[in-house]
This record gives structure tokens, C-alpha cells and sequence, in this order.
């Protein structure tokens, strides 16, 4: 076990507590940016389209991770910054404007929707972000003359000061977008984490009658924290609308808000690195469950024939997860990390769980 | 003029009225203590005064300024810092980051710069944690600095929300019952500690409690309740004395 | 004459949310917990039913198919609950509801295998009925389906009224531990209530099917009843009746009206009013927790 001599405040305060786990985050950082020499076409794409997943699961993380917000809804948020941002550009603006500018729009409406929603709690939001998400997949097929209905939109084609980033003849440089926009976002994520803002969201989700002792405006606080996390979202989704090309109402389905809720719960509820691993295994499982389809053939079982078996899949994942390890992959890892660094020293039961009693959620 | 000023209070819960006609002042400097049996409407007053409710009748002045009317998020700002009957920790956050928890009314930076660290933030969080190490040092805290609270145990809690109402550098402490659940070495601490804030910090004490020795031992005047009433003001020992309290605590017969 | 036409439509319509509801409700106010998959519960019954019932399958009477798709049902709550909920228990809501979203998968993905995902008729005994009264016409299965839903709706708020089990599984909701100490066997009455869910749902299903096809994505039906639930307050049987009611005949008058995607979106409307006005709903039965 590695015991970290503290000469300064600052220690506690950066971000790394040594210099070890800087050098580590700074090669993986390395590995990514040189993937387009590394990997092909395919895989590069795959890629791009995990880092994508991993920003809208760290937008998601911010409201159920360290909110406590639970948010069926999220699909919507993707699908307003996917159109705001298409139909910036279509209207003139340049992707480096449109981008953020779809961001706030996203974040702003949001924050707007939170207001209301910050009296209920626990399911009763979990249920009114439901609602949102189904009244904006009406209102996209409503407002046809900017989303193109039911037939769809076309994601213009990205440039920056001249370059093509576009995904398709330009698929590098549209990965590094993603990629950049990934870095920016986690280390603005993990600066939230570690000052008075990231600390005030942690005590909403954790005791709000204390929170408030404390001076904590509650609404306040989760409207902010809501509109962060749509408008995170809303990045996520601008960026998949480009990776997609051409999409229309159904990209955005009440699945994508569960794939999301997958994400953040299999990846590690409360952890912004959960939201990595939970979109590397969302967009890995489909591709090991096609490689193993094209093998079983080779043997003679054809399972092509079974519709739904990823969904099934999935499900089964899940729930395995929800029961036997709560805290998701990035829990487990931690566990696993410390059994090491002790060894030989834990014990059996040192990581069972408490037994725990529900109480009502009917007091509030 | 009375840092804390209660003027005919009253609160009423359909036809309970747990808090009826209540008036009473806090001097700056002094520990006050408010005893009664339970149901007495000791906690409903500590509630009332951070504005977890509304009164249904009277006013609350501190510093000279009517509260009455304030938001329960404005009442820290003001200086008033309160503990809870079962301690509200945040569960799944260390003792340090509970603790600068508690600075947040002191907080200057928004939260633009906090996601770009700017600076200033950096500069504000060293102060942050400056006077939380100084609540560490005096509540002996330096062991589960980094410890989660889901995992502490009962006493180290109750500590942690007093340090936690300490980091917000208040005027006024509000302890509802702090010596409920602790050892007889841990209720000891916690008069020493009491001590400290009146003595050292210049803090206004107001408590609810149960245990008459730590109110003998620590406070300067004593409010006894009953059924949401006043029963008697003065001194420890003059209230203890009082026949309305002891009919109060051990029935009618024994006043006689 | 045309609306009330509508409005007879929409209230049986609305009584098959209110039956879906009645699960939810059923399942909250035993565990607290919502049942995500009850839609998918009514689905599954229903195809159980067509399995036992329909010439092309087994072919049993109707009365007898409907009932043995019932006590399969119950036997699949109830072993749900055995199985995989009780495995979470004391974990937040929250656990719940992913577990159950995954699971409505796994029910539908079963459904698929077995039935398809081409949409299949029910043969019931008064397909194509109707009755006629001064202009307006009602169909017989309209009929069944309001009738069937209040008498359960009567006998399922009795039984949590009245009967032992049903007050005890309401105390287990407000708080297990303090339920256990007073001697209510928590585990068996979780097991029971999930097991009438499961029944509840399968009389939904049938309603369902007596009045058009089946396919295995009819489930998603169940955020519709859901939102009736909502309205009706999540405690309240009666309340999850009369919000389905509501949502039932809002729905084809809006339709009438309005756009069609304005339609769509007034079930979610009307919930949206109903929790920013009365954020427990219209039957409210939240409280200001003690401190």
C-alpha cells in the first residue's frame, strides 16, 4: 500500500494525489490521440462512437451519480443538441459556434425543466423526465421544418478554419474532435468534483434537510446540476448526430435513455471513470456478440435468426450487475485495486455489503 | 441587545400544537440549554429557528433582524449553525469533505470558475481547508479525516456534525441533544468542547438535552418545557427546583 | 353524439391503463418499489392466454385459458420475486427500477421466441358484439372490460383495506425493519404481491387482446399506464383507476381534435400538470420527514 507523504494543502487539492497516477492518465492520453496509426478505419469508428457514449454518460453521471437525480429522460437531451446543433449550421453558423451554442441551448432547457422537477424526488423525477422525453419525440416530429419530421435530417458535414473533420472522409480528425472535446469535458468534470459546486451537489443527493442548514440553495443547486448534465448531453449528442450522418426521431429512442442508464450504472454510479468503462462495454458487447454469432455459424448454430438477443443480452448484464455488484465495474476494480495493494492482509468479508433496510421515501 | 430573541412562538401541526406561545432570549456569550421531556416541542423550536418550518404565529429576531420570513438556505449565511436529534452527515462523503461542506456560505467563486479551477479557486480552497484543519485540531478529529462517515462509528458522527456546524464559522450553534448515544468519556468531551466555543470562539450556545449533568456542568440558563409550553427560566438550579418541572418529569404526586 | 362515442371508447381504453396501474400501485405500496416491467407482465399474460386458448394452440375454453394463464402469471410474479428481486432488497428505488427495465426486456425477448413479432388475434367469446342505443354503439368487450375492471378494482382496495395481509404489506412499505420486528413476514408478503401483480396484469392483457391484435412490444403501454398511476398518486388503487380513466379518454378526444402527436403527448401533459401542482400526485401521500 502506497502511503503518500502530504507536505501542503495543494495535495489534497490537485487532482492526482502523486505523480504516478498523472504519468498514467498522461499514456493513456498518448494512446488515444496516436489510435488513427494504430487501428483501422472500423475500430477507429468504434472508437469514436465510445468516447461519444462516454461524454453523454459522464453528462448522465453528474445528474444520477453525484445528484442523485435519476433521469429516464436523458434520449431527449441528445436529440435537442443533435438538432440544435444541425440546424445551427444549416443556418449558416460555423461547427466551432453551433457546437457550444447547442451545448447551452440543451443545458439551458435542462435547467428550465429542473426547475419544477426539483420538488419531486426519487421516482417521481425518475417518471417527469420520462414525460419530457416523450413529449420532445413528438415535438421533433411536430416541428418539421427544422428537424425534417419523421423523414429525418442530414448532420451537415463538419469543418474547422478549413480543415474537414468530417466522419466519413476525414474519420482521424473526427475522432480527435471527439477525443478533444472528451478530454476538455473531463477535466472541467473532475475540477467540479473538487471544488464548492461538486461538493454542494454531493450533499443534495446525500441529506437535503442538512444541505439546506449548511445554506445550500437546493433548488438551485440541482437546476444547475440538471443543466450541466443535459448540457453535456447535448454535446454528446451534436457529436453523435455527425457520427450517425443522417438521423431522424428514432435514433433517439427510450432505449438510447436506458443504453445511458446502463452506462452509468454498470460502469460505477458516483465515479466519472464509470462512465468510461460503462460506454466501452455498451459499445464492445454488440461487437463480441456479432464475432461470436459469426463463429457459432462457422460450427453450424445460426442465431441471426433471434431478434432482440443483443437487448436480451444486455438485460441479463444488467441485472447481474444490480444484484451482485451495485457499485459497477469501476466499484469492482477498486475492490480488486485494494485487495492487491494489501495483499495478504484482506479478509473475506472485508467488502460485503451492509444489510440494509428500505425506508419510505413517502417523507420527505 | 439579545443576539437570539424568540417572541411568542407557536406552531401548530393540524390540532397539535407542539410549539404554543413560546418566548424566550440568548444572550451573546451565554450557553442556554432547553430541557423538557419528550414531545415537548425542545427539537420544533430548533427547527423553527433554521426554517425547516413556518411558524404559525410569532417571531424570530437575530442579531436584531426579523428571520421569521427567510428561506431555511439564508439561515446559515446569517451565522446560525445547527446539529441534528439523528445526525444528517452526507453518508457517502469523507469527514474532510463534510466538513468543507460546511464552508459553502463562504464560497466566492461561481460555478464557471470552479469547472475551469481557476485561481481563485485554488486560492479560496486552501483557506477552506485551513479553517476546517483548525475544527479537525480542536474536535481531535486528525484519525478519519479521510474515512467515509457510512463507516464511522456513532460517536465519531455526532463529533463530525458539531465540526461540520463549526466550519461554518457561526455566531450561534444550535446542538439538538449532542450527549444522546455517547459514553460518559465521549459526553465529557463534549462539555470540554462547549467550553472551547463559549470561551475561545466567542459562539452563543443554544442546546436541547436530556442529560442534566452536561446542562448543570455547561450551561448558564435553562428553559424547561412541557406539551409545547414554557414551563420555567432561570438557572440550572432554579429550574430544577421549580415544582412545575418536577411535576413535569415525575408526575403531580412528587411535586408535593 | 361523436364524443360521447369517443368518450365510451376511452374509457374502456382507460380502464386497461387503470388495470396496469392497479400493478404498479400494487407493487409500490407493498416494496415501494415501481415494477417497470408490468407492462410487460400484461403482455407476457396475454400471449399465455392466446397460448391456451386459441384453436391454433392448445385450444382450450376461453373461461379456463384466461384462467390458467392467471396462475402461471402468478406463479411468474411471484417467482420473479423469489428469483431476482428479493436479491436487491434494501437497495434504493432506483436499483429497482433498472432491474425491472431489464427485465420487460427479457419478458419480451421470451415472448418473441415463443409467439413472434407478428401481431396475433385472441379469440374470445364476444368478439365483434355490440350492443346499439340511440345512435351510439358499444361493443360488448367494451362492456366486459369496464365491468371486470371495477369489480377488481373494488376487490383489490378491500383487500388492502381489510385483510391482514394486505395491511401488513403496507407496513412493510413505510418500513421494513420495523415491520420484520413487529412480525410481518416481509419476504412472503413481497413474494404475494408480486404474484397478484402478475395476475392483475394477465386480466389487463386479456381485456386488452378482446379489443385488437397482440404483438410482444404492446408493453410499451405500460409507460402509459404509468403515467396514470402518477396521476392518480402512486399509494392510491383508487386513485391509479381514476387516473387511467382520465388518461383513457383524454386521449381519443385530444386525437379528435388536436394533432395527432398533441395526442400522444396528453397522457404525459396531464402527468406533468398533476406532479409540478401536486408533486404525490392527486392522492397524495407524501410527508415532510422529521428531523
Amino acid at each position: 500500500m502506497r502511503v503518500v507523504f502530504k507536505t501542503s494543502y495543494d495535495r489534497d487539492i490537485d487532482l492526482h494525489e502523486h505523480g504516478q497516477s498523472r504519468a498514467k492518465i498522461a499514456v493513456l492520453l498518448a494512446i488515444m490521440v496516436a489510435l488513427p496509426f494504430l487501428v483501422g478505419d472500423y475500430y477507429l469508428a468504434e472508437a469514436a462512437n465510445t468516447l461519444i457514449w462516454a461524454l453523454a454518460g459522464m453528462g448522465l453521471m453528474v445528474a444520477v451519480g453525484h445528484t442523485g437525480q435519476v433521469s429516464l429522460g436523458h434520449a431527449a437531451f441528445l436529440a435537442i443538441g443533435a438538432y440544435a446543433d444541425s440546424a445551427l449550421m444549416n443556418a449558416g453558423l460555423p461547427f466551432l459556434v453551433s457546437f457550444p451554442v447547442a451545448g447551452l441551448i440543451t443545458g439551458l432547457f435542462g435547467a428550465i425543466i429542473a426547475v419544477p422537477a426539483v420538488r419531486m424526488s426519487g421516482i417521481y423525477l425518475a417518471i417527469a423526465t420520462l414525460a419530457v422525453f416523450v413529449i420532445v419525440e413528438e415535438m421533433v416530429i411536430l416541428l418539421e421544418p427544422i428537424t425534417g419530421g419523421v423523414g429525418g435530417i442530414m448532420a451537415p458535414s463538419v469543418t474547422i478554419l478549413g480543415i474537414s473533420f468530417d466522419r466519413y472522409a476525414a474519420l482521424p480528425n473526427f475522432y480527435w474532435l471527439c477525443l478533444a472535446v472528451v478530454a476538455v469535458v473531463t477535466w472541467g468534470y473532475a475540477n467540479l468534483m473538487r471544488s464548492p459546486t461538486g461538493r454542494s451537489f454531493l450533499a443534495v443527493r446525500d441529506s437535503e434537510v442538512s444541505a439546506r442548514a449548511l445554506g445550500i440553495n437546493v433548488t438551485r443547486t440541482r437546476a444547475l446540476a440538471f443543466g450541466l448534465s443535459s448540457g453535456v448531453t447535448g454535446l454528446a449528442g451534436a457529436l453523435m448526430g455527425h457520427y450517425i450522418g443522417f438521423f431522424n426521431y428514432e435514433l433517439f429512442s427510450i432505449f438510447i435513455s436506458i443504453n445511458l442508464l446502463l452506462v452509468v450504472t454498470i460502469g460505477g454510479l458516483g465515479f466519472i471513470q464509470g462512465a468510461f468503462l460503462g460506454a466501452i462495454l455498451i459499445t464492445a458487447v454488440p461487437q463480441l456478440i456479432s464475432i461470436l454469432r459469426d463463429n457459432l455459424v462457422g460450427i453450424g448454430i445460426d442465431l441471426s435468426g433471434i431478434p432482440g438477443l443483443d437487448t436480451m443480452i444486455f438485460s441479463l448484464i444488467l441485472i447481474g450487475f444490480i444484484i451482485y455488484e451495485p457499485t459497477g465495474l469501476y466499484g469492482r476494480w477498486l475492490k480488486i485495486r485494494t485487495w492487491f495493494e494489501i495483499f495478504p492482509l484482506a479478509r473475506k468479508d472485508m467488502f460485503r455489503r451492509q444489510k440494509s433496510y428500505l425506508k419510505t421515501e413517502r417523507m420527505k | 441587545m439579545s443576539l437570539l430573541q424568540v417572541e411568542d412562538l407557536a406552531i401548530h401541526f393540524g390540532g397539535v400544537k407542539a410549539v404554543d406561545g413560546v418566548s424566550f432570549s440568548v444572550e451573546q456569550g451565554e450557553v442556554f440549554a432547553i430541557i423538557g421531556p419528550n414531545g415537548a416541542g425542545k427539537s420544533t423550536i430548533f427547527n423553527l429557528i433554521s426554517r425547516v418550518y413556518p411558524p404559525t404565529r410569532g417571531t424570530i429576531r437575530f442579531d436584531g433582524r426579523d428571520i421569521t420570513g427567510l428561506k431555511a438556505h439564508d439561515i446559515a449565511g446569517l451565522g446560525i449553525a445547527r446539529t441534528f436529534q439523528n445526525i444528517e452527515l452526507f453518508d457517502h462523503s469523507t469527514v474532510l469533505d463534510n466538513l468543507l461542506m460546511g464552508r459553502h456560505t463562504h464560497r466566492g467563486t461561481n460555478f464557471v470558475q470552479d469547472i475551469l479551477f481557476l485561481p481563485k479557486v485554488r486560492q479560496e480552497e486552501r483557506e477552506h481547508r485551513r479553517r476546517v484543519e483548525q475544527v479537525i485540531e480542536l474536535l481531535e478529529l486528525e484519525a478519519y479525516r479521510k474515512k467515509m462517515i457510512a463507516g464511522l462509528p456513532y460517536g465519531v458522527r455526532k463529533v463530525v456534525e458539531i465540526g461540520r456546524a463549526l466550519a461554518i464559522g457561526p455566531k450561534l450553534i444550535l446542538l439538538d441533544e449532542p450527549a444522546s448515544g455517547l459514553s460518559v468519556e465521549e459526553t465529557r468531551d463534549v462539555a470540554f468542547w462547549i467550553e472551547d466555543m463559549r470561551r475561545d470562539m466567542g459562539l452563543t450556545v443554544l442546546m436541547v438535552e436530556h442529560d442534566m449533568s452536561l446542562v448543570n456542568q455547561v450551561s448558564d440558563r435553562v428553559l424547561a418545557m412541557a406539551n409545547g409550553q414554557p414551563l420555567a427560566l432561570g438557572s440550572p438550579a432554579e429550574v430544577q427546583a421549580h415544582p412545575d418541572v418536577q411535576a413535569a418529569y415525575l408526575g403531580t404526586g412528587a411535586a408535593a | 353524439m361523436e364524443l360521447l362515442q369517443l368518450m365510451i371508447g376511452g374509457l374502456a381504453n382507460g380502464c386497461i391503463y387503470g388495470l396496469v396501474a392497479l400493478g404498479f400501485v400494487m407493487i409500490y405500496k407493498a416494496s415501494e418499489g415501481v415494477n417497470f416491467a408490468q407492462g410487460d407482465m400484461m403482455m407476457l399474460g396475454a400471449f399465455i392466454a392466446l397460448g391456451f386458448g386459441n384453436t391454433d394452440q392448445m385450444g382450450l375454453p376461453f373461461g379456463v385459458a384466461v384462467l390458467l394463464a392467471m396462475v402461471l402469471m402468478f406463479g411468474i410474479g411471484w417467482g420473479v420475486e423469489r428469483v431476482v428481486v428479493r436479491q436487491i432488497f434494501g437497495q434504493p428505488q432506483f436499483a429497482l427500477v433498472i432491474l425491472t427495465i431489464a427485465l420487460g426486456f427479457v419478458f419480451r425477448f421470451v415472448a418473441g421466441s415463443i409467439w413472434g413479432y407478428t401481431p396475433l388475434v385472441l379469440e374470445t367469446p364476444f368478439a365483434g358484439q355490440n350492443l346499439r342505443s340511440g345512435g351510439i354503439v358499444i361493443s360488448l368487450a367494451d362492456l366486459v372490460t369496464i365491468g371486470v375492471t371495477l369489480v377488481l378494482t373494488l376487490a383489490l382496495w378491500a383487500f388492502f383495506a381489510f385483510t391482514r395481509i394486505g395491511l401488513a404489506a403496507q407496513a412493510a412499505s413505510q418500513n421494513q425493519m420495523a415491520a420484520y420486528i413487529v412480525g410481518v413476514p416481509v419476504m412472503r408478503v413481497n413474494s404475494l404481491i408480486w404474484g397478484l401483480s402478475g395476475a392483475v396484469a394477465t386480466v389487463a392483457g386479456v381485456l386488452y387482446a378482446t379489443r385488437g391484435a397482440i404483438d410482444p412490444n404492446i408493453g410499451l403501454l405500460g409507460i402509459k399506464a404509468f403515467a396514470a398511476a402518477v396521476i392518480g398518486g402512486l399509494g392510491s388503487l383508487p386513485g391509479a383507476l381514476l387516473g387511467g380513466l382520465i388518461i383513457g379518454v383524454v386521449e381519443p378526444v385530444a386525437g379528435r381534435y388536436a394533432p395527432g402527436e398533441l395526442a400522444k403527448m396528453s397522457p404525459y401533459i396531464i402527468m406533468l400538470i398533476v406532479l409540478v401542482t401536486r408533486p404525490g400526485g392527486l392522492f397524495s401521500q407524501i410527508q415532510m420527514k422529521k428531523v
